[in-house]
């Protein structure tokens, strides 16, 4: 793992993507993209607690031994769950109405996980922040991405309550591209989730095919 | 036959102690971290739980007919199914102008939980959904948030519609339905015919007595 800064960028992002292209964090994924809005919400809770945990792991890693590594990461995942599930819902009410449906879901993602393991039990605190932060953030690019689809040709809307989740200003957000009534109601329901998914984990590696780069495919050993 | 068996390979000295204690050590320390969390929390997630509460309240008994605390001013009695139901009691100058208590049905996804309100006649004075599990983008329009469905139920009593159309119009009512999902509005429709029902058999009780 190199500590460059934009190449963890560019990982988190597009390169290594934790859903596209680690196929991990599936029980989130497919739970919470039944509209951009719920995959963009599911997304952002997550990066932040992504972001505080890998920081905290990088912080403590000499402090951790081999043996008893994964609790000690998953009690960290857990408390920082909690924490942010219980300072939202004491200081950032609204928010928490419409994310805090989410919030106990990031335990059952294993992504966060894996890029403790992966990264920043071997790494310092600051690039694994970075890390954290990036990977949780192509985390959300794909949730979203997925959510638009399943929302365009399942209910005929983009981003619909948008602005409950960030605030009056994103009204204009707010799109119908469909009429009413058009929509493919299996794309909301659970098969959808798969279809959409895995339709575009194959526009992803065309992308790189064109690109030249070499397929990765890492992961898949979890897929929780 | 008889040899003795090969010794033990030397295990290498356990150091199970120390991982115990990083581990333990982890644990106290992020748990006490929780703890001051929840303590440090407690008073603004009761307070905010209170402003749901009242904002809940508020939507379904319009804030001028009454004049006190409807969260201080409650009654609980049991409903047909012997289950308590606290129920709020909005008063103006001292006399009982309006009522709300939570309702319930079972909708697609399990209980969705809702509160009514209804003045001393027994009329409607609004009706929200506090919680439910239904479909997002189907079974959700019941929330006021997504869909003005629920506000149609404004004004409407027990003999207004008559009772056999308190039905969503699939099973020939008087109430829409939305593509797509029929259980929801169905569970609601019959939650707030029930809640209704539950005014009507308690009415003497709620509306008489007390000052």
């Amino acid at each position: 793992m190199t500590s460059d800064y934009k190449t963890i960028v560019r990982d988190g992002l597009w390169d290594n993507n934790g859903v596209l292209s680690m196929l991990l964090g599936m029980c989130p994924t497919m739970a919470m993209t039944t509209s951009a809005t719920n995959g963009l919400g599911m997304g952002l809770a997550t990066a932040a607690v992504m972001a505080a945990s890998s920081f905290l792991v990088a912080l403590f890693r000499r402090l951790i031994s081999q043996e008893v590594r994964i609790p000690v990461f998953v009690l960290i995942v857990a408390s920082m769950v909690t924490l942010v599930d219980l300072a939202m819902n004491a200081w950032m009410h609204a928010l928490y109405k419409v994310l805090g449906l989410f919030i106990p879901l990031i335990v059952s993602n294993c992504l966060p996980l894996a890029r403790l393991e992966a990264f920043a039990a071997k790494s310092k605190a600051l690039p694994a922040l970075v890390d954290g932060l990036f990977m949780g953030l192509g985390f959300t690019l794909a949730l979203t991405l997925i959510g638009a689809v399943r929302e365009i040709l399942g209910s005929g809307t983009l981003f619909a309550n948008a602005s409950l989740l960030l605030g009056p200003p994103f009204k204009a957000m707010e799109l119908r591209i469909l009429p009413a009534n058009m929509g493919v109601l299996m794309m909301i329901l659970p098969p959808g989730g798969f279809l959409v998914t895995g339709l575009l984990v194959v526009v992803k590696r065309l992308f790189d095919l064109r690109a030249g780069k070499e397929i990765r495919m890492s992961g898949a050993h979890c897929a929780a | 036959m008889n040899s003795a068996p090969p010794p033990l390979p030397v295990a290498p000295k356990p150091r199970t102690l120390l991982h115990g204690v990083i581990l333990g050590g982890f644990c106290l320390g992020f748990g006490s971290l929780l703890a001051v969390t929840a303590r440090v929390t407690k008073q603004d997630i009761a307070l905010r739980a209170m402003e749901d509460r009242q904002a809940s309240l508020s939507q379904v008994i319009p804030d001028g007919i009454h004049d006190n605390n409807l969260l201080r001013d409650t009654v609980t009695i049991k409903d047909a199914h012997d289950r308590a139901v606290t129920v709020y009691l909005a008063r103006m100058k001292g006399r009982l102008a309006a009522l709300a208590y939570p309702i319930s049905g079972t909708g697609y996804g399990g209980k969705i939980k809702l509160m009514l309100g209804v003045d001393t006649g027994g009329r409607i004075l609004g009706v929200r959904v506090l919680s439910h599990h239904e479909t997002p983008g189907m079974g959700d329009k019941i929330e006021v948030g997504k869909s003005n469905w629920i506000l149609r139920f404004t004004g409407l009593s027990i003999g207004n519609p008559p009772l056999h159309l308190w039905k969503v119009k699939k099973d020939g009512g008087q109430f829409d339905d939305f593509a797509g999902a029929t259980i929801t509005p169905r569970a609601v429709v019959l939650a707030i015919r029930n809640g209704l029902e539950f005014f009507a058999a308690n009415k003497a009780r709620l509306t008489g007595g007390k000052p």
